[in-house]
């Protein structure tokens, strides 16, 4: 899979916990944001700037940055594809190539190949799910969101 | 609350994460045109406005040992579904709660729950305590796990407004 460090478990310590855990929803608007987290850690700005690029590296961290609620900047939309077992690779590869794609999953259902189009405007979402039915030949379910009942308020992590 | 050019500029600036550098806001402002406390006071006001719903690490789920995750989805009455999603939202273990259209035939469903869990037996038990709980059990639903993660980062609004555009963040390899 590519990513060195992703299996077994990570070895992680209570500063690394800490990192991954305080900082989902309240991460400081302050010119210097890290030396804010240093102080409520108790430690440099040095090792938290450390720490954050290696939990980068090891993929714990996606990035640090900001949550868009969903359509009130640009257009997005689930679609999903029933693809042929032999083929799914191959029609993964192409939908994965759209910049406009952010999460494409293989899921166990007949239709086995779900992704998230976020796209500028519903024109250029019309268009990316269009060219995916186009150069796939297959067609492509679009499921657009009628509410969001739960905002994305982070990930609540348990250690046990 | 309308978004300005600035405003954009400044999310799609923001897309591949915030630097790990002592002043980031600065480094972001520099590719906009925008000065450190500008950027800030933008950042503030979106996440007041709830346009940014949350600023901070986003973290990723299988890497930190959440290997199952499943997409859980009940066909429900019009006239239920909002009360059972405002309701639903609150369950610790569900992450996202949504309505969407239905397709049918192919797709009947229109309540959609994202669960995450340590193992598959984990997030089954999520799904049927959430359906016991909710009183689901009577509606039609599927369960489904995912089997490969082919590509997950965050949305690249905007991508054709930044001039210094670095390339997109790879894909990211198999497993869900």
């Amino acid at each position: 899979m590519g990513r060195a460090g992703t299996e077994p478990d990570l070895e992680l310590d209570d500063l690394d916990r800490r990192l991954l855990d305080d900082f989902q929803r309240d991460f400081p608007l302050a010119p210097a944001p890290y030396a804010v987290l240093a102080e409520r850690l108790g430690c440099t700005e040095e090792e938290v700037l450390r720490r954050l690029a290696r939990l980068r590296d090891l993929g714990a961290v996606s990035r640090i940055g900001a949550v868009i609620r969903p359509n009130t900047v640009g257009a997005s939309c689930l679609a999903a594809i029933e693809v042929p077992a032999e083929r799914l690779e191959e029609v993964a590869a192409i939908v994965n190539a759209y910049p406009q794609v952010n999460h494409n999953y293989e899921r166990e259902h007949r239709l086995n190949l779900w992704f998230v189009v976020a796209a500028d405007d519903a024109n250029e979402r019309r268009r990316v799910l269009d060219d995916i039915a186009a150069r796939t030949g297959l067609e492509v379910i679009d499921l657009p969101m009628e509410c969001d009942y739960r905002l994305d308020l982070g990930f609540p992590l348990s250690w046990g | 609350m309308g978004l300005s050019d600035r405003d954009q500029d400044l999310i799609a600036a923001l897309a591949e994460g915030l630097p790990t550098s002592p002043r980031p806001f600065d480094e972001i402002g520099r590719r906009v045109g925008l000065s450190e406390a500008e950027v800030i006071a933008r950042l503030e006001r979106l996440r007041d406005a709830g346009i940014i719903s949350r600023f901070g690490v986003i973290v990723r789920h299988h890497e930190l040992g959440y290997r199952a995750n499943a997409m859980a989805v009940w066909d429900v009455p019009d006239a239920l579904v909002d009360s059972l999603g405002k309701a639903m939202r609150c369950e610790p273990d569900v992450t996202l709660c949504y309505r969407r259209v239905r397709r049918p035939p192919v797709w009947p469903y229109n309540l959609f729950c994202m669960i995450h869990g340590r193992d598959r037996r984990a997030v089954s038990l999520t799904v049927r305590e959430l359906s016991r709980r909710y009183g689901l059990d009577d509606y039609p639903h599927e369960v489904l796990f995912s089997r490969r993660r082919f590509k997950q980062r965050g949305a690249a609004y905007g991508r054709d407004r930044l001039q210094d555009r670095r390339s997109e963040p790879g894909t990211e390899g198999a497993r869900p």
